[in-house]
């Protein structure tokens, strides 16, 4: 298992150093070095004691390890915009972020599995046909779309919760507080929503699929109780392909909370990541693909570790 | 005790593989209407130009103090603007068609463009395998772990807007799809006799490559094509949104409804209710056919 | 007297395919005495496997049940309602599967396998249940049972798979076991175990047991009686020495002929002409026409199953009545 988990922590380590070179590519040699990295209103004379400073008149392979010295001394720069360390900067949003992935994760199992459970046993019944009919509507609709649509309908015509902004916070949590979570529905339900698909169709294919396999037979066989059939023997088989898949959606949902986070003009990383875009703030821009590929591989370990937690078969591997 | 004379089954009828496939496709109305939806919709866009009760960016045509009109009503210049108008006075009717154009080209452009690429490297990776199937099948995997969105995004902070940059970055955000699955079934394929018999008759391998392997590669290049248009229509119209888009000059569907944002809270819904409309339709159209597609082209369902 | 075990009574099990209907059990008919074992005995698709579930109400959708009784100790349990059949699966009738890979749920213990089966029929505590699994495990000869409840499925072999199945069959000292080909996945020196402890537990518990198979010389050793199947039918029933020494219908005495033991070194090895027929297309009369020597046009009628000599009945209008094997 440590020898499995070791080689996990290489590779995640390979790929941190493949996408830190592709972004300092992507910073540093696409487009002009100069202009990203110092303020477009500077004159001359500041630009020649910038390039110099930033080290912009070394080499390529040089710059690269001074950025790499930074990085791991936890410095990604300066934001122009807002002239704090980039980083800083991000870690500030960053629990309004993770709210809101978070708050999108239980929604999408909530909801999701016991939607996608009943469509799984009873694959015939028109609540079935009309839960997939929704699936697919689900992943089909652009999710800023839906956002606008769920403030149109339950903020402005209902009014009965806020449009926008986040709520009042307590230690830095929204949800902490009532009227933090009113503000925190909303823009969860709208992120949750391609995963309320996602997890739909996974666990009713994973229902159907399992029904079919001669241990759910078997235990009809033994005369258990359909309940116990279901909840035990179908349920913790499919538990571990949909729990596989929410984590590793996490990333990709901490990732699509850039669009909601525009909507719902929740002040998190993604409404700052694209402020940043549209106003060449390149680093904090940085900062962030960095963090967020961080994030990415944590994420997966994370997930790897549990899958060999629920699934014996994998953990088991090295024991006689 | 009788005896049944078992009448020997009449002999199936004469049917081509397309021919079952379209009355397999067929099958399920569900898809069909799909497809004829997405049919209309592909004609108003083609036609706009014609169809449209006007062309809302010849700034002749339009007049500020026509802004903001709620759906139905009659315009300055007796024009009865059936879905409303925008903050300056366009016609949404005719903003539509024409953000219809911009969307299916951009979509359906860099899907198609992705796909040539993706196909093309996938089969390359199958067909010569060893050191270029792995470095190939690695990028693939890198590209594909990474959500979309943020790739696209990526890629237009470092290029800049404009119509160009946005097919760029789709192109770079899609091909890893077509790649994976061309790859797939060309594996599978690879190791069939008719492609040993093409190589034995040392036919050039570009030609073994697109006239022998691909066609058979189709199918699941098909429907991955189908989804992945519609992905690429949904991921421009929220590029677009986000003001990273397609430009003014030539809205999208993303655009208007961008455009629409400000207006919502104050009731006038209109002006980016129908663009919306107008994309829905389009994309869960598109993803109706694709589903379905994906039953009918499936080889393991085929009994 | 006593009422049989089991009496079934002209069976029949369709299956409803868009491509029509599968007679996969089409009038079949047997008894199974208490404490006896019958070898139901049949290539793949003629219908053996779907005749033991429908025994035990399991047969899945496009199939069910059309027709006839199945009297299990009198009691017709094609009427029976599922709440009702449920109480009798593993108390009264068990079940033991193919592959035992497969009959265990992967991702639980063995223990929470064995003691849910027992919860399910009697109100005991958990610590009797497992007690009662312990026992069962030693009865069919599993070591070190405690350490073996705490373990997972595929931590066991196939053949302790399968005895594992065996016991959980046994906790609640059942009626009736439809075994279905449980030892065909397990090589040649574990089945002989295997058979062998079940022979000892039928006999000592007074268990019946129907034993479906494909292989004839497990059926010589084990059981009483023989069914021979054959495309969702009974072609030859009887006292199983009988049958096999004097095998009445001639695809029994094809497949007791295609037996490699019984054939001759140096010699091609007999085999039965032709294919198992589609049953959407079933030819018209007697089944195994198409691939009989002494087929003729006689046999274009559907023959009933004659009872040729004592205790033993075979469909045919021409059977080996002749030939005695010593």
């Amino acid at each position: 298992m440590t020898v499995y988990l070791l080689r996990r922590l290489f590779q995640s380590l390979l790929v941190l150093v493949a996408m830190s070179i592709i972004v300092f590519v992507g910073v540093y040699a696409v487009g002009d070095p100069v202009e990203i990295l110092i303020s477009p209103d500077a004159d001359q004379a500041e630009r020649a004691r910038a390039i110099v400073a930033l080290g912009l008149d070394k080499p390529l392979w040089q710059q690269y390890l001074v950025f790499v010295q930074n990085a791991l001394r936890g410095d990604l720069g300066r934001s122009f915009v807002y002239n704090e360390p980039a980083l800083q900067l991000i870690l500030q949003k960053m629990p309004a972020t993770m709210e809101l992935a978070f708050g999108a994760t239980i929604f999408a199992i909530l909801i999701g599995l016991p939607l996608g459970l009943y469509a799984g046993l009873h694959p015939d019944s028109p609540g079935a046909k009309a839960i997939m009919a929704g699936s697919i509507l689900g992943f089909s609709l652009p999710t800023f779309w839906v956002g606008l649509m769920l403030i149109m309908v339950f903020a402005v015509q209902l009014g009965w919760l806020p449009s926008t902004g986040r709520g009042d916070t307590l230690w830095g949590w929204s949800f902490l507080t009532a009227n933090g979570i009113s503000h925190l529905i909303l823009p969860s339900i709208n992120l949750a929503l391609f995963k309320i698909s996602l997890v739909i169709r996974l666990t009713r294919s994973g229902v159907r699929e399992t029904m079919l396999m001669d241990y759910v037979k078997f235990a009809r066989a033994k005369g258990l109780s359909p309940a116990r059939v279901t909840y035990v023997h179908v349920f913790k088989n499919i538990l571990i392909p949909v729990v596989t898949v929410v984590g590793l959606e996490l990333g990709s949902t901490i990732a699509f909370s850039v669009v909601t986070e525009s909507v719902f003009a929740w002040p998190g990383m993604g409404k700052l990541i694209i402020d940043s875009i549209n106003v060449l703030d390149r680093p904090v821009i940085v900062a962030y693909l960095m963090i967020i590929v961080l994030m990415f591989i944590v994420i997966n370990l994370v997930v790897d570790i549990m899958y060999s937690v629920l699934d014996p078969r994998v953990r088991l591997e090295g024991q006689g | 005790m009788s005896s049944t004379t078992a009448t020997p089954a009449p002999a199936a009828k004469e049917e081509t593989p397309f021919r079952r496939f379209v009355s397999e496709f067929a099958a399920s109305r569900i898809a069909l209407g799909g497809f004829v939806v997405f049919a209309i919709i592909v004609v108003l866009a083609v036609f706009a130009p014609w169809i449209a009760p006007q062309n809302p960016y010849d700034l002749g045509t339009i007049d500020i103090m026509d802004g903001r009109l709620e759906p139905g009503a009659v315009g300055g210049s007796g024009m009865t603007h059936w879905l409303g108008t925008d903050d300056q006075g366009r016609d949404m009717l005719s903003g539509i068609l024409y953000g219809l154009r911009i969307s299916l080209t951009v979509g359906a452009g860099s899907a198609l463009i992705a796909g040539i690429v993706g196909a093309s490297l996938g089969m390359l990776a199958a067909y010569a395998g060893g050191r270029t199937d792995s470095v190939i099948m690695r990028v693939v995997d890198l590209q594909l772990s990474f959500p979309t969105i943020l790739a696209a995004l990526m890629i237009l902070a470092f290029l800049g807007k404009g119509i160009v940059n946005v097919v760029i970055a789709l192109v770079i955000v899609e091909w890893a799809y077509y790649a994976r699955t061309v790859r797939g079934s060309a594996l599978v394929e690879r190791r069939r006799e008719y492609i040993e018999a093409a190589q034995c008759l040392a036919l050039p391998t570009r030609r073994i490559l697109f006239r022998h392997l691909l066609p058979n590669c189709l199918p699941p290049l098909i429907v991955v094509g189908t989804i992945q248009v519609a992905r690429a229509i949904a991921l421009e119209a929220t590029l677009s949104f986000l003001g990273l888009g397609v430009p003014i000059t030539e809205p999208s569907l993303g655009l208007l409804i961008a455009n629409g944002y400000e207006y919502m809270l104050s009731g006038k819904y209109w002006i980016s209710f129908y663009p919306g409309v107008a994309l829905l339709i389009t994309i869960v159209s598109i993803n109706l056919m694709g589903d379905h597609l994906r039953d009918v082209l499936n080889p393991r369902l085929k009994k | 007297m006593t009422t049989p075990t089991l009496e079934v009574r002209d069976l029949r099990t369709h299956f409803f395919t868009r491509a029509g209907v599968v007679k996969a059990v089409d009038g079949v008919s047997f008894t199974v005495g208490r404490g006896k074992v019958l070898g139901l005995v049949g290539e793949s698709g003629s219908g053996k496997s779907v005749t033991g579930f429908s025994i035990i109400g399991l047969v899945d959708a496009p199939g069910r049940v059309v027709g006839g009784q199945i009297l299990f100790q009198g009691q017709d349990l094609a009427k029976l309602d599922e709440e009702a059949m449920r109480r009798l699966r593993g108390n009264r009738i068990a079940m033991i599967f193919q592959d035992p890979m497969m009959t265990l749920n992967p991702v639980l213990r063995v223990d929470t396998q064995m003691i849910e089966t027992v919860l399910a029929h009697e109100q005991v505590d958990r610590e009797t249940a497992r007690q009662r699994a312990r026992d069962a495990l030693g009865l069919v000869g599993i070591p070190s049972p405690d350490e073996r409840l705490k373990s997972y499925p595929h931590q066991f072999s196939g053949g302790m798979r399968q005895r594992v199945a065996i016991a959980i069959a046994l906790l609640h000292r059942p009626e009736l076991i439809v075994a279905d080909e449980p030892t065909t996945a397990l090589d040649v020196t574990i089945q002989g175990q295997i058979l062998a402890e079940v022979q000892k537990l039928a006999a000592t518990t007074g268990t019946s047991l129907i034993w479906i198979t494909h292989d004839l010389s497990v059926v010589a050793g084990l059981a009483d009686d023989i069914a021979v199947m054959y495309a969702g039918r009974i072609v030859e029933d009887g006292p199983v020495g009988q049958v096999l020494d004097a095998p009445l219908h001639p695809y029994t005495v094809g497949l007791i002929g295609s037996v490699p033991s019984r054939n001759r070194r140096g010699e091609p090895l007999r085999q039965i002409p032709g294919m198992t027929p589609s049953l959407l297309k079933l030819p018209a009369g007697c089944a195994f026409r198409t691939r009989c020597e002494r087929a003729d046009e006689a046999c274009l009628a559907e023959p009933d199953l004659f009872p040729l000599r004592e205790g033993q009945r075979a469909r045919c209008f021409h059977p080996h009545l002749e030939e005695a094997r010593a």
